[in-house]
């Protein structure tokens, strides 16, 4: 049997990771919080995913797929020489930016897609914020020659315009998002918009894990290869568990995905990163678990970037994958009940870590996964030299180098 | 009785259907919002369905979208809302107001604060759209104790043992969302809605309100012979967005387009 079938199929007493319930509570977070119209087809999809995650020729065709066409497993790098510039702790290097498509997104969006096959649908629609997760379903919707809407934040689009031109190569129609503050979060609500007009043909494939059940179980499922393998990876290469793991956290799917193969390793130190922005104290930025309160929004119940009238606010970050004002219900329950910490660094510290590991390493790393990597910096040196981190590399900077350069007046 | 229940015994005694039109309160001006409340019930509205502007509205077309977002640029808050449901009950003390709106609002202010306010403001029943009746018990368990009815959608997407379950929690009327799609989409087959609403009416005699798609007279005119309400929402909040500068003209527009609604539903066959 497999290492993903028996991830799934084996069962633990540890509450932890045996979240969701069966109404897609961690906790008081998660849920299905839609309109009526929804909930069928939201049923529907909680039966195929029910189905299809235990069903071991479902799960094989997902390995393979990730084998031999995303490139699994993924390199866990020992960064040596950023290490000892730190003068403390070893860091390891979860390298997603090396899967097809340059992040982590892939994971999800190739399991979404076999899920939408199995299911007999012919469209599907995303939504994208830095446009890494719209390029991952246009890549998956090419390889299985299916329809692709993506709906894209007009000002992200202006922003990511590389993705932009990728997702239309791949032959997605990308819709820009007029409304509201013409983010991650509109192009969310515009994509539910589509999914609830057009439910009996389309699939709609979330990017990160939240909306409404199933997705954030779903998301995380599907990325959960990456701190499977960074687990196995790290025992062999170091003999033993790492102390610590960071990742960035914006919606959360790439920290979720490393941190759940995790959650019963007490000993293991788990920290989450938000994005501080201009700084928390300035209020510009996207730091929900840090500065924000529960409360409900893109169908699940979570912390939030809100007024005191309950009137969703604009977030800044640097970083358009980390724009986003909720994060997935798992990330406001695991702070809650204190398995992982999450802390935030900001636009400035993020852009020095990009700078740093690009120079000392040769790896140039994407704005949101920099956010972990400034944390990381600033951690590795207190610890011991024997100690370990592991860092999630989720993304390649590439699609970022006109943002940098942007933003330190340098004209391309 | 409650003034919902009293509206349609006394509509069902004359062999009438419901007329509900919904505005979102604070659009396009605070200050007119009580106003075009009354002008609604003299041009035949039976029951007004005020919108609590959100910033997210997940379930709304581009038109009530906007609408939310011209009444929170003029600082449309949830305070103010029953301000003017208040206001309004100081010279219309029958016709009832449903508030219809997103939960994350409401929650802020905590389920009973916002019950006992809407109760004495004078509102009658209320709406969440994106509050399932799965997630709704802490707000029902609210509501009770202030006589509000809980207003529950129903969808084309809606299996029996959902209905069966809505129709156990649902108070007040059952609002039947005629296509699939948002706020102001334009698919309605009548006959299709009609099938459905025999089915509902097996489960549950509340009365059964259709809406979203409906945008004229004549198909008003032929929901309103299959059910026993008829929302109207997108068209006449077009009709408001239209003529926002011009308020003479935008309150004319509007009773007249009512006037136009309630003559359709008064002449079924």
């Amino acid at each position: 049997m497999s290492e993903v079938t028996n991830k799934i199929n084996s069962t633990t007493d540890e509450p932890l990771k045996e979240m969701p319930d069966d109404r897609g509570h961690f906790g008081p977070y998660g849920g299905r919080f839609v309109a009526e119209t929804l909930m069928g087809p939201l049923d529907e999809l909680e039966q195929a995913y029910n189905q299809y995650l235990k069903n071991p020729e479902f799960l094989s065709e997902f390995e393979n797929e990730l084998k031999h066409y995303v490139g699994r497993p993924s390199p866990l790098y020992h960064a040596k020489r950023w290490s000892a510039q730190l003068g403390g702790a070893q860091i390891y290097l979860k390298r997603e930016d090396l899967n097809h498509t340059g992040a982590h997104k892939i994971n999800n969006t190739v399991g979404q897609a076999l899920l939408a096959r199995r299911m007999g649908k012919k469209r599907i629609i995303a939504e994208t914020g830095a446009g890494q997760h719209g390029v991952a379903s246009a890549t998956v919707a090419a390889r299985y020659g299916m329809e692709c809407v993506v709906y894209m934040g007009a000002e992200d689009i202006q922003r990511q315009a590389i993705n932009v031109f990728r997702m239309k190569l791949l032959g997605a129609k990308v819709v820009s998002v007029e409304a509201g503050s013409k983010t991650l979060k509109d192009a969310l609500n515009e994509a539910m918009r589509d999914w609830v007009t057009n439910v009996d043909d389309t699939f709609y494939i979330i990017g990160t894990v939240a909306g409404p059940h199933p997705y954030p179980a779903m998301v995380r499922d599907f990325n959960a290869v990456v701190g499977r393998e960074a687990r196995q990876q790290c025992l062999e290469q170091a003999g033993r568990l790492p102390d610590t793991l960071v990742a960035c956290v914006g919606g959360g799917s790439n920290a979720i995905g490393l941190f759940h193969p995790f959650l019963d390793d007490k000993q293991v130190s788990i920290f989450g990163v938000e994005a501080a922005g201009e700084g928390i104290e300035t209020g510009h930025h996207a730091a929900p678990l840090n500065a924000g309160k529960p409360g409900v929004l893109h169908g699940n119940r979570t912390y939030l970037m809100e007024d005191k009238y309950g009137q969703i606010i604009e977030t800044h970050s640097i970083s358009a994958g980390l724009d986003y004002p909720g994060v997935g219900p798992e990330h406001a329950w695991l702070k809650d009940s204190g398995r992982a910490s999450y802390v935030s660094v900001t636009d400035k510290e993020a852009l020095q870590a990009f700078h740093d590991l690009t120079l000392i390493e040769g790896i140039i790393p994407a704005l949101e996964s920099s956010h972990a990597l400034a944390y990381t910096a600033k951690i590795a040196p207190e610890m011991d030299k024997d100690a370990i981190i592991i860092a999630n590399l989720s993304g390649r900077g590439d699609k970022d180098i006109h943002t940098v350069a942007a933003h330190e007046g340098i004209t391309l | 009785m409650s003034r919902i229940q009293a509206c349609f015994s006394a509509l069902q005694d004359n062999n009438k259907k419901a007329l509900i039109p919904f505005i979102t309160a604070g659009d396009p001006d605070p200050g007119l919002t009580v106003g075009l409340m009354h002008d609604l019930v003299s041009a035949g509205a039976n029951i007004i369905e005020l919108g609590i502007p959100f910033s997210d509205p997940m379930a709304d077309g581009p038109v009530i979208q906007r609408a939310s977002e011209r009444a929170l640029a003029n600082g449309t808050h949830t305070d103010d809302i029953f301000k003017m449901v208040a206001e309004f009950r100081q010279q219309d003390d029958t016709t009832p107001v449903i508030l219809m709106g997103y939960l994350n609002p409401i929650e802020i202010m905590g389920y009973e604060n916002f019950a006992d306010k809407a109760n004495k403001s004078g509102v009658d029943g209320v709406l969440v759209v994106d509050l399932p009746p799965e997630e709704s018990g802490d707000l029902n368990k609210a509501f009770k104790p202030k006589s509000l009815d809980q207003i529950y959608l129903l969808s084309p997407t809606t299996n029996d043992g959902r209905l069966d379950r809505i129709c156990e929690v649902a108070s007040g009327f059952l609002y039947y969302v005629s296509l699939k799609g948002v706020t102001g989409s334009d698919r309605l087959d009548v006959d299709v809605v009609a099938e459905k609403l025999n089915q509902i009416r097996s489960k549950t005699s509340l009365p059964l309100g259709v809406g979203f798609g409906i945008k004229d007279p004549q198909i008003a005119g032929a929901v309103g012979k299959i059910s026993d309400a008829v929302v109207i929402g997108s068209a006449l909040v077009e009709r408001i967005a239209e003529h926002a500068d011009e308020k003479e003209k935008m309150k004319l527009e509007v009773s007249a387009f009512i006037r136009s609604l309630r003559e359709a539903l008064d002449n079924i066959d």
